[in-house]
């Protein structure tokens, strides 16, 4: 055996790291009962399997080859530790040691929907189920998420050790939830993938208006959910994410510069992702069971369909706006609402609305509430005004592109 | 596992009716939990008001008045409880009446081993 044959294989392992170890992770996790020791089995076994491989050859199933020896190896340490560690003798005992605990394919796909579940649970922090999903489900690592979040490595690293330490202290099993639990359940597990894309797409702070890794690793879970459990919300919200995907293009200036949806060249809108969001849309709305982002997806796809905003659907928009608020009253939805009416009838209506919001004083330190107000303003040459409520929001925006957006709004005010 | 649902709501918020609305409903659970074998123990507290704490700080023993935090929700009353897990347990919570007035806490409880602290 030459160094030769051993770089190949490394190459060939490699490959097989790529598609195959996060399902054999989730494996791992169920068969261990254990994030650590899963982690550190798999990392064993793919070790193994660039030594054994290079002799023996590409076993016929490489996955279940590497499950099944990182399953000894764990065994192998949990034996030796648990003569000095009395809980690691308990965990050793409740394992199942026989070769029938690795099941067939469907239960491998199981062991994915069991460990998203696991990762978003709401008994964990959000901030730690985000941490957590991107960490254990994707396959980043720490330091990849916690450049993305803008934080310090351990303030990063310290939280998925909480967050692991709860799971297991706490007793938060490694299951898909019951029948019963799954919708509230499933509704969690897709906020914390629509926060990951917009932590992508509308980054809530910092210098760079879009850190697209998180919006196409965002992107990459919803397909996975999607494969796992064809629910039309879960079908609703990658058709909402590929739909906004679309526009990334097309709503920044080379120099990193906010371009709002009606200033932006609609030939930079990618055609794929609008043409795959549009037609799962409309699967969705076929079966006529859909919630907040299917409705959500509904809108993006109508504005797809438009070659201007002034040859946009507005009716229809409202109309769905409307079927939104019914169902999730928000207002950061009415605020929406407000806009498209304006589009449709006119700033003055507009205005009429987004004054009544911000009234009751729920959106008084939400910076596009301003915004919004201000630019209605403008159209309708309200100038002082116009001008006072940009300067309110300049004071609230948090993110930097925005903020050069809304002063620059300003400065044409002349 | 085995877990402890603290019970967390305004004591001056109930009426005597809903209170013992709630004590009814409470008993009727404790039923269905001791059937399953879930159920270890359950009962309401008196109000805080007639709560005492105790702490001992540089070997002396201070008692006061009064519960531990003072906060707008008190500890009203627990249910010691048998679960497979988490999601179990949080199931059970869901059915106590009064997870509509207040809020239930769970914590795990750490079983000690006997002979561990017998001698």
């Amino acid at each position: 055996m030459n160094e030769n044959t051993i770089n190949q294989m490394q190459e060939q392992v490699d490959v097989v790291y790529r598609s195959e170890s996060r399902r054999i992770f989730a494996t791992l996790i169920r068969l261990l009962g254990d994030f650590d020791l899963a982690e550190e089995a798999m990392h064993e076994a793919f070790a193994a399997a660039v030594v054994q491989w290079s002799r023996d050859g590409l076993p016929a199933n490489p996955r279940t080859w590497l499950v099944s020896v990182g399953r000894f190896k764990a065994i192998d340490t949990i034996r030796h530790r648990a003569r000095f560690d009395v809980s690691l003798a308990e965990l050793f005992q409740g394992l199942d040691v026989s070769d029938a605990a690795i099941k067939d394919d469907e239960d491998v796909e199981d062991d994915r929907l069991r460990l998203i579940f696991t990762c978003c649970h709401p008994a964990l922090s959000p901030e730690a189920q985000v941490a957590l999903t991107l960490r254990e489900v994707c396959g980043l690592t720490t330091e990849e998420i916690a450049s993305a979040f803008l934080i310090a490595v351990p303030t990063l690293a310290q939280r998925i050790v909480r967050a692991k330490t709860k799971i297991r202290n706490a007793g938060i099993p490694y299951q898909v939830p019951s029948k019963a639990d799954l919708p509230e359940r499933l509704d969690n597990v897709l906020q914390v993938i629509y926060l990951v894309f917009n932590e992508g797409y509308a980054a809530s702070s910092g210098d760079s208006l879009t850190r697209a890794d998180l919006s196409s690793e965002a992107i990459r879970l919803g397909r996975l959910l999607m494969e796992l459990l064809p629910d039309p919300e879960v079908i609703g919200l990658l058709a909402l994410m590929l739909l906004q995907e679309s526009r990334r293009t097309a709503r920044t200036t080379p120099t990193g510069d906010l371009i709002l949806l009606e200033d932006q060249d609609r030939s930079l809108w990618n055609p794929d992702q609008i043409a795959e969001g549009n037609a799962l849309v409309q699967q969705v709305l076929a079966s006529r069971r859909f919630g907040i982002y299917t409705i959500q997806a509904a809108i993006a796809s109508i504005h797809t369909a438009a070659s201007s905003p002034a040859t946009t659907a507005w009716t229809q928009i409202v109309a769905w706006y409307n079927v939104l608020l019914q169902i999730n009253p928000s207002p950061v939805i009415e605020l929406n609402r407000a806009i498209a009416i304006a589009m449709r009838d006119g700033p003055v209506a507009g205005l009429q609305l987004v004054d009544a919001i911000l009234v009751r004083g729920d959106l008084a330190d939400y910076h596009l509430a301003h915004a919004a107000r201000a630019d209605l303003c403008r159209r309708l040459d309200r100038i002082p005004e116009a001008r006072d409520a940009y300067q309110r929001a300049i004071v609230l925006v948090k993110q930097e592109p925005e903020r050069r957006f809304i002063e620059r709004r300003l400065d044409e005010l002349g | 596992m085995k877990y402890m649902l603290l019970i967390y709501s305004e004591e001056n918020a109930w009426t005597e009716s809903e209170r013992e609305d709630c004590y009814a409903e409470s008993v009727q659970l404790t039923h269905q939990l001791q059937a399953n074998g879930q159920y270890l123990g359950a009962a309401p507290l008196q109000p805080v008001a007639t709560a005492t704490s105790v702490r001992i700080r540089n070997g002396k023993r201070l008692v006061t008045d009064g519960p531990f935090a003072e906060t707008r929700e008190q500890l009203g009353g627990y249910f010691l409880i048998n679960a497979r897990d988490l999601n179990e347990a949080i199931n059970i919570a869901g059915r106590l009446p009064t997870a509509h007035k207040g809020t239930i806490e769970i914590r795990p409880i750490i079983e000690l081993e006997e002979q561990a602290y017998a001698g």
